[in-house]
């Protein structure tokens, strides 16, 4: 039977069944960011191009965690990251309390002097201040000095997943708050000429901290070693990724199409104003999708840290292929971007073996054919 | 929105300029030799290249004291892109009065480069772009080829795995210049010794981050050595790929053919612990380079000098020596004659010690074969490599019939 598979398909079978295995492991990834910009896409119709530096974040985060015990650096890092879930609580409070304008301005100015002393130091006025809070407080150095003291050995893999989550979906939250959300009643390039300019940014101050070949993270005990599958080696970690990968994208798709919150969502894209009229809070709703899809990224960048290169550009050499795997599905289908993450993860693992010259390309021949034959996508509804 | 921009804005925009950034303008009377850094400043060859690597050039400038004539430094990002080096290059070369271009990562810009410097009759010193190329059927009268190249990195470590009884090879390749030379270079090695090449697999470059279904392939070869004709980012993600997948576990062995310090500090020792690699240049290699180390460690930022970048100081260095010795106006005026009077003279730097330059444009140094050390054995930051062999300067590369330079008769 073996014998004559491999004589119809010219390789070995064990092989090509190894390969099919792992092209659902990179489907896992590919239906896991693709999840996060289909709901981000579907629900605030922003075209999220900062999904990738997200995904980075995430795992960088993660690396931040484990080694915050014994590198500074990491330490200063979770500070930094800190800052934004401030800004959040600033904001939330200037708005509960209902204080002017210049108050909120001077609000968060406080919490820039605190976090970020060094940019004000020659500011005419502030100056002073901003030089005595730089060497005397140094707030994320504090930060990292307390983190440095309650957790020498750092936090591992286990905590890093939500703990990630959060911290880069808040981060996603402020950045949802501050800029994107002044975008909604235009057209969809301004989104993604922001969004692709934020993510350019966030990827620059990765290199120029942390540099560009990566930083270690190791796979966590529990899941180290492999199975012998007989026609391969099956790393246990991989075999977590796409358990993880479908827990995330079945609890998604559930929200969202089967439970009341999901049904909110879903008519405050319809019609916003009708549902605000019903006394739901619509742009609360929408800030926190978007910090959600960015939560996806970052949990998918922590799953990816042990076994990918951290480092600065790793969503960037992603997040393209995903695009292409959101517009193949459907802009905006979760179901789509779910299937079609696992099934061109697939086609790519097929070609690898076939033609390995053109496994970057091959994503994109398809996704030209699915635009000529079908424009909204196998998935999309015209 | 509740999150004011104005607001924001207004507390962060009126933020001056971080610290001012340190331009020095020495407008100080006479001469200036201009020298252009061209290289990856925000990819993924960055850190063996990038900033420390104009680091090292400022430090050739300084450690020569006074010249008689000024030493500026320019600085761009060719984004590992061949249209981009070559503009560059060209504006430079036309418009900005450079005289000489350094460091030129990832070999397909470097060739183009070479080129423009031929044409323009400029200087060319590549010490991070790989291929043998540069020294052999696609040499010029402008260009030298410093700390490194293909065949040199193919003849001590691809040597030595095959003397170790690695006699089948299998080689995952970047699908560009660099990588086609490596595998080609390597392959020859193996065979001439008696070995076998068993099969490749052309990645796509850039853009590949998963390598397991390749290295799978590798396996089913049933070869006892992958070749890992490749660097930086995707020699990362091969070497822990392969050992998540037990590969290296069964005793196949991973010959990273290029593989800098930078990389190994990027893996972990974890990780890396085992691997071979050949350098020119290591900072604890003896006491100069350590001096040399101490003296531009305060400018990198945390990285770490490599073969890359003292190769930059060491061809900087040469090469104002060399313009001082036949006058700063004549080596301006004639990029040829600038090379012509480096291959004249001897060189001697703390970082490769005494050397020469050959007539087809290769730099001579010793080639040094380093094992990873394991986590326990490493006793310092940046501690990571044992020497295992060392090449003599005579006998590293290709020997100058072989390569097919024009130069080489005359």
């Amino acid at each position: 039977m073996l014998d004559l598979i491999e004589a119809y398909l010219g390789v070995p079978a064990p092989l090509l069944f190894g390969q099919l295995l792992l092209g659902l492991i990179n489907g896992a990834f590919y239906a896991m960011l693709s999840l996060g910009l289909a709901v981000i896409f579907g629900l605030l119709n922003i075209i999220n191009f900062t999904h990738g530096a997200q995904f980075m974040m995430g795992a960088f985060a993660a690396w931040m965690l484990l080694a915050m015990g014994t590198n500074n650096d990491a330490g200063l890092g979770i500070g930094y990251l800190l800052m934004f879930p401030l800004f959040w609580l600033v904001d939330a409070m200037t708005l509960k309390y209902q204080v002017s304008r210049q108050m909120r301005a001077l609000a968060f100015g406080v919490v820039l002097l605190l976090f970020l002393p060094g940019l004000m130091v020659s500011l005419p006025g502030i100056g002073p201040l901003a030089s005595v809070i730089a060497t005397t407080l140094d707030l994320p150095t504090r930060i990292a000095a307390v983190l440095a003291w309650v957790f020498p050995n750092g936090l591992g893999y286990w905590a890093a997943l939500p703990l990630c989550a959060l911290l880069v979906g808040v981060n996603g939250v402020v950045l949802e708050r501050v800029f994107i959300s002044r975008l909604y009643k235009l057209d969809h390039l301004y989104g993604l000429l922001l969004t692709l300019g934020l993510g350019l940014i966030i990827e620059g101050i990765y290199r120029n901290k942390f540099g560009s070949s990566g930083l270690p993270y190791r796979i966590p005990a529990e899941l180290q070693g492999a199975w012998d599958l007989g026609f391969m080696f099956m790393p246990i970690y991989r075999g977590w990724v796409v358990v993880a990968a479908l827990i995330f994208c079945l609890a998604t798709w559930l929200i969202i199409e089967k439970t009341r919150l999901g049904a909110y969502l879903r008519a405050a894209t319809e019609r916003a104003e009708l549902v605000q009229a019903f006394g739901i809070n619509v742009p609360r709703m929408i800030t926190l999708t978007y910090g959600a899809g960015v939560a996806l990224a970052a949990v998918a960048g922590v799953l990816a840290a042990p076994i990918y290169s951290v480092n600065p550009q790793m969503g960037s050499n992603l997040i393209i292929v995903v695009f292409a795997v959101v517009v193949i599905g459907g802009m905006g289908s979760i179901l789509g971007s779910i299937v079609t993450g696992f099934g061109l993860g697939i086609v790519e693992g097929l070609t690898k073996v076939y033609y390995p010259e053109a496994s970057a390309t091959v994503i994109f021949v398809i996704m030209a054919i699915v635009l000529l034959a079908r424009p909204a996508g196998l998935f999309g509804r015209a | 929105m509740a999150l004011d921009r104005r607001g924001l804005l207004g507390a962060a925009a009126a933020l001056p300029a971080l610290g001012g950034l340190p331009f020095r303008s020495a407008r100080a009377q006479g001469t200036t030799v201009k020298v252009g850094v061209l290289n990856d400043q925000s990819g993924l060859y960055r850190d063996i290249s990038g900033p420390t690597t104009t680091a090292c050039v400022r430090q050739a400038a300084q450690d020569l004291g006074s010249l008689g004539f000024n030493v500026e430094v320019v600085i761009a990002d060719h984004q590992n892109k061949p249209d981009v080096g070559v503009n560059v290059a060209r504006q430079w070369f036309d418009r900005d009065g450079v005289d000489i271009i350094v460091d030129v990562p990832t070999s397909s810009v470097a060739l183009a480069v070479a080129q423009v410097a031929k044409e323009k009759n400029k200087v060319f010193i590549p010490t991070t772009a790989a291929s043998a190329d540069l020294t052999g059927p696609s040499c010029n009268a402008n260009t030298i080829h410093w700390a490194y190249d293909t065949y040199m990195l193919a003849k001590s470590t691809g040597g030595a795995m095959v003397k170790a009884g690695g006699d089948t090879w299998f080689f995952l390749t970047a699908d560009y210049a660099f990588g086609h030379a490596l595998e080609r270079d390597t392959g020859n090695f193996v065979k001439a010794q008696g070995g076998r090449v068993v099969g490749a697999v052309r990645t796509p470059f850039p853009g590949t981050t998963d390598f397991s279904s390749f290295l799978v392939q590798a396996q089913a070869s049933r070869a006892k050595v992958i070749g890992l004709a490749n660097a930086g980012g995707d020699t990362i993600n091969c070497v822990k790929q392969a050992a998540e997948f037990g590969i290296t576990r069964r005793g196949v062995k991973l010959a990273a053919l290029l593989m800098f310090l930078n990389d190994v500090h990027g893996m972990g020792l974890q990780t890396a612990q085992g691997l071979v690699c050949t350098e020119t240049f290591y900072w604890d290699l003896n006491d100069r380079t350590r001096a040399f180390t101490n003296r531009v460690r305060p400018h990198t930022a945390g990285n770490m000098p490599s073969m890359g970048h003292a190769g930059a100081y060491s061809g900087v260095l040469h090469y104002l020596k060399a313009a001082k010795q036949m006058g700063v106006a004549a080596a301006k005026a004639d990029g040829a004659a600038a090379v012509a009077q480096m291959k004249r003279m001897p060189t001697d730097d703390d970082c490769f010690g005494a050397g020469s330059i050959r007539a087809d444009g290769r730099k001579l140094c010793p080639a040094y074969l380093f094992e990873v050390k394991a986590p326990g054995e490493s006793k310092a930051p940046w501690d990571y490599y044992k020497l295992l062999q060392t090449s003599a300067a005579n006998e590293a590369f290709r020997p100058i019939a072989e390569g097919g330079c024009a130069l080489a008769n005359g």
